[in-house]
């Protein structure tokens, strides 16, 4: 398996006029692989748009090593690398830079000098890729929230990234876009290896991963599969975050004194745990 | 009321007109204002009024559309034709009405400069009724470009108006937002005082302008991060395509100041 990303160590803290600064990111380690789809999940202010900053070389570590592509993230690489990772941010509007769908999605190809007639057809492969191939000249303000947001991910899919990076790029859609951009991302990992990162909020969106990274204060308090994680309910309700609705009703039911054994982070795993605790009764 | 006005609007469609390259329009356009003015009797105004409404009859607007939408700027119209009417004193008297007396020399200018007016009016309306806003940044960046040599940051000054234009229905949305948002705490800006309403913008600005400041840094970061360092070593995805239509509007043109210089009047 190849590396795609790894932090060794990595620190941040911003300067603040005021007060002790605190570290944004504090000694943080982790390796992503290829192919790897990795959530990260942490309340609020503890350092996860950071990571991400770093990643692309908005920020660079004061402590510590990032490698990125096998290369350390420096001034010199630092155009290169960040053409070939994608990043979607969380506001729809605010990241949409042309003035209709196909120029949005050009965006990045124009940036790096590629030529217009290579540019043409991966415009229209990239929307293909996202389910917008029938918006090219729509203009920002006539498109949903999961439109835009699937916009920018074309246009960050346009420049053939290895890499993904979505900030919470589904907290601000509502339920329909959010499950629309998700699928959209699942599908785009099955069938061309993408690797995402996914800062998030949403647990379809943790359930989905192969591992989950809990932030909490600027550290890493844990990472692990999702079901591993979601067995620690009481530390993460502890740092505010929420669980699955399924994990919670069978810690729930547990209390009650049902014996129901195992964790359970979906309905149709819970389901079939009750079905089966019901026929052994 | 401001939907009526169509001044500055697009309103797409596939005419000759609206297909031309916003190279040519633009070039075309801002010639036709200097020839405007070789206009000096009453041949050459009537050249540039057939010619206009020619154009207009191309471009397949309505007639009736495009002077409903132009009402207000017809009303200036109208007044400075009034005013040439009643206070030009040359010429032999037409009219001798006891307390106003209308001059030969007065008609005569009040309608060659409504005509004058009328005709740059109607043309720079055509312009932008048929060509995106986005067709006109292109074309003025691809026509401004010998003025990178003079160090005037023509990419620059493109980028900004095409994403002003891009945010423009953005902020008016979030302005309505904000102004329903304060009408529910009972702010009131139809009542009252100047003063009272000016005060009443004040809570309805400043929320605009710390959103907008938010939006410009989440863009510029979205720009960054997207591989975007300044016009150098871009190509472009809009590609401008000058056809042999464009140059007929080019000779057009010519053949247009010719029949002007031919026919105007001596002085
Ligand atoms: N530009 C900045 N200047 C100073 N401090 C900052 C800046 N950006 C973030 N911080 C601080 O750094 C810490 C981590 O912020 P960060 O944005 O990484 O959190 P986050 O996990 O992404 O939170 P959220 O869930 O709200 O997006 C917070 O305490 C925040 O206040
Ligand atoms: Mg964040």
């Amino acid at each position: 398996m190849k590396e795609i990303l790894s932090l060794d160590h990595v620190s941040y803290t911003y300067e603040s006029e005021e007060g002790e600064p605190r570290k944004a990111v504090d000694e943080v380690s982790f390796t992503v692989w290829e192919g790897e789809w990795i959530a990260i999940v942490g309340h609020n202010g503890s350092g996860k748009s950071t990571l991400a900053k770093l990643m692309i070389g908005l920020l660079f570590p004061e402590n510590g090593k990032l490698n990125v592509f096998l290369e350390e993230l420096n001034v010199d690489n630092l155009w290169d690398i960040r053409s070939r990772i994608g990043i979607v941010f969380q506001n729809p509007d605010n990241q949409f830079v042309g003035s209709t769908v196909q120029d949005d999605v050009a965006f990045a190809l124009e940036n790096n000098g590629v030529p217009y007639d290579q540019m043409v057809p991966r415009v229209h492969e990239s929307l293909a890729q996202v389910n917008m191939e029938g918006f090219l000249d729509h203009e920002p303000h006539h498109l949903s929230g999961g439109q835009k947001q699937r916009v920018a991910i074309a246009g960050a899919l346009a420049m053939r990234p290895k890499l993904l990076i979505l900030d919470e790029a589904t907290s601000m859609l509502d339920p329909q876009g959010r499950d629309e951009v998700i699928k959209v991302v699942d599908e785009l990992k099955r069938t061309t290896g993408l690797t995402v990162i996914s800062i998030t909020h949403d647990l379809e969106e943790v359930l989905l991963a192969d591992k989950v990274i809990v932030m909490n204060d600027g550290k890493m308090m844990m990472s692990g599969k999702p079901e591993a994680i979601f067995a620690h309910g009481d530390e993460l309700e502890a740092i505010g975050l929420d669980l699955p609705f399924a994990s919670r009703l069978s810690r729930f039911l547990r209390e009650e004194g049902i014996a129901i054994q195992g964790e359970h982070t979906t309905e149709e795993e819970l389901v079939n745990e009750l079905w089966t605790f019901h026929c052994n009764k | 009321m401001l939907e009526k006005m169509i001044f500055g609007r697009y309103v797409p469609g596939d005419s000759f007109v609206h297909k031309l390259d916003p190279r040519s329009k633009l070039l075309f356009v801002f010639l036709f204002i200097i020839a405007v003015f070789m206009a000096n009797n009453t041949i050459t105004y009537a050249l540039l009024l057939g010619f206009t409404l020619l154009v207009i009859f191309i471009s397949r607007i309505r007639l009736y559309f495009l002077l409903n939408g132009l009402k207000p700027i017809l009303f200036l119209i109208i007044f400075t034709f009034l005013m040439h009417f009643i206070f030009t004193k040359e010429g032999p008297v037409l009219v001798d009405l006891k307390f106003l007396k209308i001059h030969e020399e007065g008609v005569r200018q009040g309608i060659f400069i409504s005509i004058r007016f009328l005709v740059l009016v109607l043309m720079t309306t055509i312009l932008t009724l048929t060509t995106s806003p986005i067709s006109i940044t292109d074309g003025m960046e691809t026509l401004l470009n010998p003025l990178k040599r003079i160090k005037v940051p023509v990419h620059e000054l493109a980028l900004m108006m095409s994403i002003s234009l891009r945010f423009i229905p953005t902020l008016m949305d979030e302005t309505d937002k904000i102004l329903k948002a304060q009408l529910a705490r009972g702010s009131d800006l139809t009542s009252g005082t100047i003063k009272e309403r000016i005060r009443a913008v004040v809570p309805l600005l400043v929320p605009l302008f710390v959103s907008a400041f938010k939006r410009a840094e989440d863009l510029a970061i979205a720009m960054e991060v997207r591989g975007y360092r300044g016009g150098e070593g871009r190509t472009r995805y809009r590609q401008l395509n000058w056809q042999g239509r464009d140059t007929l509007v080019i000779i057009i043109f010519l053949v247009l100041v010719t029949a002007l210089v031919w026919l105007r009047g001596g002085s």
